[in-house]
C-alpha cells in the first residue's frame, strides 16, 4: 500500500513536471496554427519588412517593421538604464553591504518586483511623462524613453536577484586568495568576482531583457503607440505587445487582421524563446 | 486541530455556494457582452431591470465590440453590445452558424473634438479634421491657429470610437475610403488618457465621448460642409441631429428577441431606460425612433 502510494505520488510529480513543457508546446502550436494562416494571403516579406501597419485599411497593411523597431528601441533603452543600475545594486548587496542593509535591500528589491505593471504605468503617466516632456521640450511626454524608464524599473528586480545569486555563489576561496595577494576590495570585485560570475551576469541581463520585451500594460500607457519608424528615443513608438493588446478586442474573428495579430504573437514568442535559450546557455556554461 | 478547522470552513463554503448556484441555475439568466464603451451603461440598465424583475439575472461583461459579436456567433452570449456596425464578414459568419441576427439602436454617443484651452481654433470642417487626422495638415496655422506642429491623438484600434471616427470623419462617410490615420497619430488606450494629454499639451487635438468633456479641455465646433454651419457638441444638438459626429450604440441578438431578452430590450427602449442613458452621459434616442 505504502509503496503504491509512493509510486502514485512520484508519477503525479513527473506528470506535473512535463505539464509545463506540454503547455509551452500547445501554446506554440495554437499560435502557429492561426499565425501562419496569415501567410496564405500576405507574403512573409511584406509582413516582416513592411513599414505600414494599417490593419483596418482595405486591403489591410500589416507590415510589422515599425512595431518591431518600437519594441527594440524601448527594450534597448530599458536595458541600457537597468543593467548598470542593477549590476551596481547586485554588487553592493552581494559584496559590500553590511548584513542588515543587505537584508533590507533584498526585501526592497522583492517588493519592487511585486508592483503590478499597471501601477508603474500609472505613475509613469502622471509623473514621468510630464518630466520627460518638459525636460526635452517635446510636444508630448508619451515617448519611447518614458516607456524605457518605466520598464527599467520592472527589469531591475529580475536583474538584481539573479546577479546577486551569481555573485554570492563565487567560491569564497577566490576572494580570500585575491585579498591575500594584496588586492584591494574593489580590485577583487572588479578583477576576480565579476569575471567568475560572468555567466550568471549574462543570464541575468538576458532574463531582464525577456521581462522587458514581453511587458504590455505599462508600455501601452506610456509610449504613445504611434506606428512610425522610430528615429530617436524621444518619439512616440508602438510596440508589438501593445499592438496585440490594443487590437485583439475589436478585430473580426478569422480576418486577416486577426491572423496578423497571431503572427505578431508568434514573432514575439520566437524572440523571447531565443532570449531565454541564450540565458539558459549562459547559465549552463558556468556549471561546466 | 488544523484539519478540523479546514474541513469546517470547507463545509461552510460549500454550504454557502450550493444554494447560490442553485438560485442562479433555476432562474432565467441573460449574458450580455461587448463594447467597453457600453459596459457601464449596460450595467446600469441591468441593475435597474433586475430590481424590477427579480426572477431574471443579467451578467454584463466587456472585452470590445468584436469580442461581443464573436461571442454572439459562438452562442455564448444572448445580447452583444456594439459601438460599431457588424462587418459583412461577421454577418456571413452569423449566417453560417444558423443565426438570424437582429440589430437594435439603443442609445447615441456624441463625440466631441477637443483641443487645449489656449488653442485659438474654434471651429473645424470635416475636410480639415480629415486632413489633420490623416496627416495632410500638420501645422495649426493651416487651419487658423498658431505656427505649431499638430499633435494628433486617437483612441486605439480596439475602440469602436476609433472605427466610427475613421469611417465618418476621416473618410467623410465613405466607409471603404482610402483614408487612414497618419502613422504619427498617438493611439491612446483610454478616453481619460486623451483628456489628460490634451489638457497638458497645447498643440494636441483628440476626440472623446461627450460625457468625458471637462473644463480642462476646449471643444471645437464641427461642420460637415465647408463654410458651416458649425455646431458645438451638446446633448441637445446630438438629439436634434444638428451635431454631425454622433454614432449609434447597438444591441445585437442572435434570434428575434423573446421572453426575458425581449422584456429587457423593451425596458432599455422605454422612457425609463432612456432616462438611464442620460444619467450615464450618453444621448438618448430621439422621440421619432
Amino acid at each position: 500500500m505504502r509503496r503504491f502510494k509512493e509510486f502514485l505520488i512520484e508519477k503525479i510529480i513527473l506528470l506535473n513536471g512535463f505539464a509545463c513543457i506540454l503547455f509551452v508546446i500547445l501554446i506554440f502550436f495554437f499560435l502557429a496554427k492561426d499565425g501562419l494562416t496569415l501567410f496564405k494571403t500576405v507574403s512573409p516579406w511584406h509582413f516582416l519588412f513592411g513599414t505600414l501597419w494599417n490593419p483596418l485599411a482595405e486591403p489591410p497593411q500589416v507590415g510589422i517593421l515599425p512595431l518591431f523597431l518600437g519594441s527594440l528601441i524601448v527594450t534597448l533603452g530599458a536595458t541600457v538604464i537597468s543593467v548598470p543600475l542593477g549590476m551596481a545594486c547586485a554588487i553592493f548587496i552581494g559584496e559590500i553591504a553590511p548584513r542588515w542593509i543587505r537584508e533590507l535591500l533584498k526585501a526592497g528589491v522583492e517588493l519592487l518586483a511585486a508592483i503590478p505593471s499597471i501601477v508603474i504605468g500609472f505613475i509613469g503617466m502622471t509623473m514621468l511623462g510630464p518630466i520627460v516632456k518638459n525636460l526635452f521640450h517635446l510636444p508630448t511626454g508619451l515617448t519611447a524613453l518614458t516607456g524605457s524608464l518605466a520598464l527599467a524599473f520592472m527589469a531591475i528586480p529580475t536583474i538584481v536577484s539573479i546577479m546577486e545569486d551569481a555573485i554570492s555563489s563565487v567560491p569564497r576561496s577566490y576572494k580570500e586568495g585575491s585579498l591575500a595577494l594584496g588586492a584591494t576590495h574593489w580590485q577583487t570585485i572588479h578583477r576576480v568576482i565579476i569575471p567568475a560570475a560572468s555567466s550568471g551576469i549574462v543570464a541575468a541581463v538576458m532574463l531582464g531583457i525577456g521581462r522587458v520585451i514581453g511587458e504590455t500594460m505599462a508600455v501601452m500607457m506610456l509610449t504613445g503607440n504611434a506606428s512610425v519608424l522610430p528615429k530617436t528615443i524621444l518619439e512616440p513608438v508602438r510596440t508589438m505587445t501593445a499592438t496585440i493588446a490594443a487590437e485583439m478586442g475589436e478585430t473580426v474573428r478569422g480576418s486577416e487582421h486577426y491572423f496578423a495579430l497571431f503572427a505578431l504573437g508568434l514573432v514575439l514568442f520566437v524572440i523571447t524563446f531565443f532570449i531565454n535559450l541564450a540565458a539558459d546557455a549562459a547559465l549552463h556554461q558556468k556549471q561546466k | 486541530m488544523k484539519t478540523k478547522v479546514m474541513v469546517c470552513s470547507f463545509l461552510f463554503f460549500i454550504g454557502i455556494l450550493v444554494p447560490l448556484t442553485g438560485a442562479i441555475a433555476a432562474e432565467g439568466s441573460i449574458q450580455i457582452k461587448g463594447s467597453d464603451t457600453m459596459v457601464n451603461l449596460g450595467q446600469a440598465w441591468a441593475e435597474e431591470f433586475m430590481a424590477e424583475n427579480s426572477q431574471v439575472s443579467l451578467a454584463v461583461t466587456g472585452g470590445g465590440s468584436g469580442t461581443g459579436i464573436a461571442a454572439l456567433i459562438n452562442g455564448t452570449c444572448d445580447i452583444a453590445e456594439a459601438s460599431r456596425d457588424m462587418k459583412p464578414q461577421e454577418w456571413e459568419q452569423a449566417k453560417k452558424s444558423g443565426h438570424d441576427v437582429h440589430e437594435f439602436k439603443v442609445a447615441v454617443d456624441a463625440l466631441a473634438v477637443v483641443v487645449h484651452p489656449s488653442n485659438p481654433v474654434k471651429e473645424l470642417t470635416f475636410d480639415q479634421l480629415s486632413g489633420i487626422f490623416t496627416g495632410k495638415i500638420i501645422n495649426w496655422n493651416e487651419v487658423g491657429g498658431k505656427d505649431q506642429k499638430i499633435l494628433v491623438l486617437s483612441r486605439d484600434r480596439n475602440s469602436g470610437t476609433h472605427v466610427y471616427f475613421l469611417e465618418h470623419v476621416l473618410r467623410k462617410g465613405n466607409e471603404k475610403g482610402p483614408e487612414q490615420y497618419a502613422p504619427a497619430t498617438l493611439m491612446l488606450p483610454s478616453t481619460q488618457a486623451i483628456i489628460d494629454e490634451v489638457s497638458q499639451s497645447d498643440s494636441a487635438i483628440g476626440y472623446v465621448g461627450l460625457g468625458y468633456v471637462s473644463p480642462k479641455v476646449k471643444t471645437v465646433a464641427a461642420s460637415k460642409m465647408n463654410g458651416g454651419p458649425f455646431v458645438q457638441p451638446s446633448k441637445a444638438a446630438a438629439m436634434d441631429k444638428t451635431y454631425p459626429i454622433a454614432r449609434p450604440l447597438l444591441f445585437y441578438t442572435a434570434q428575434a428577441p423573446q421572453g426575458s431578452v425581449k422584456a429587457f430590450l423593451d425596458f432599455v427602449l422605454s422612457a425609463k431606460g432612456q432616462e438611464i442613458v442620460e444619467t450615464m452621459d450618453f444621448v438618448p434616442l430621439g422621440k421619432k425612433e
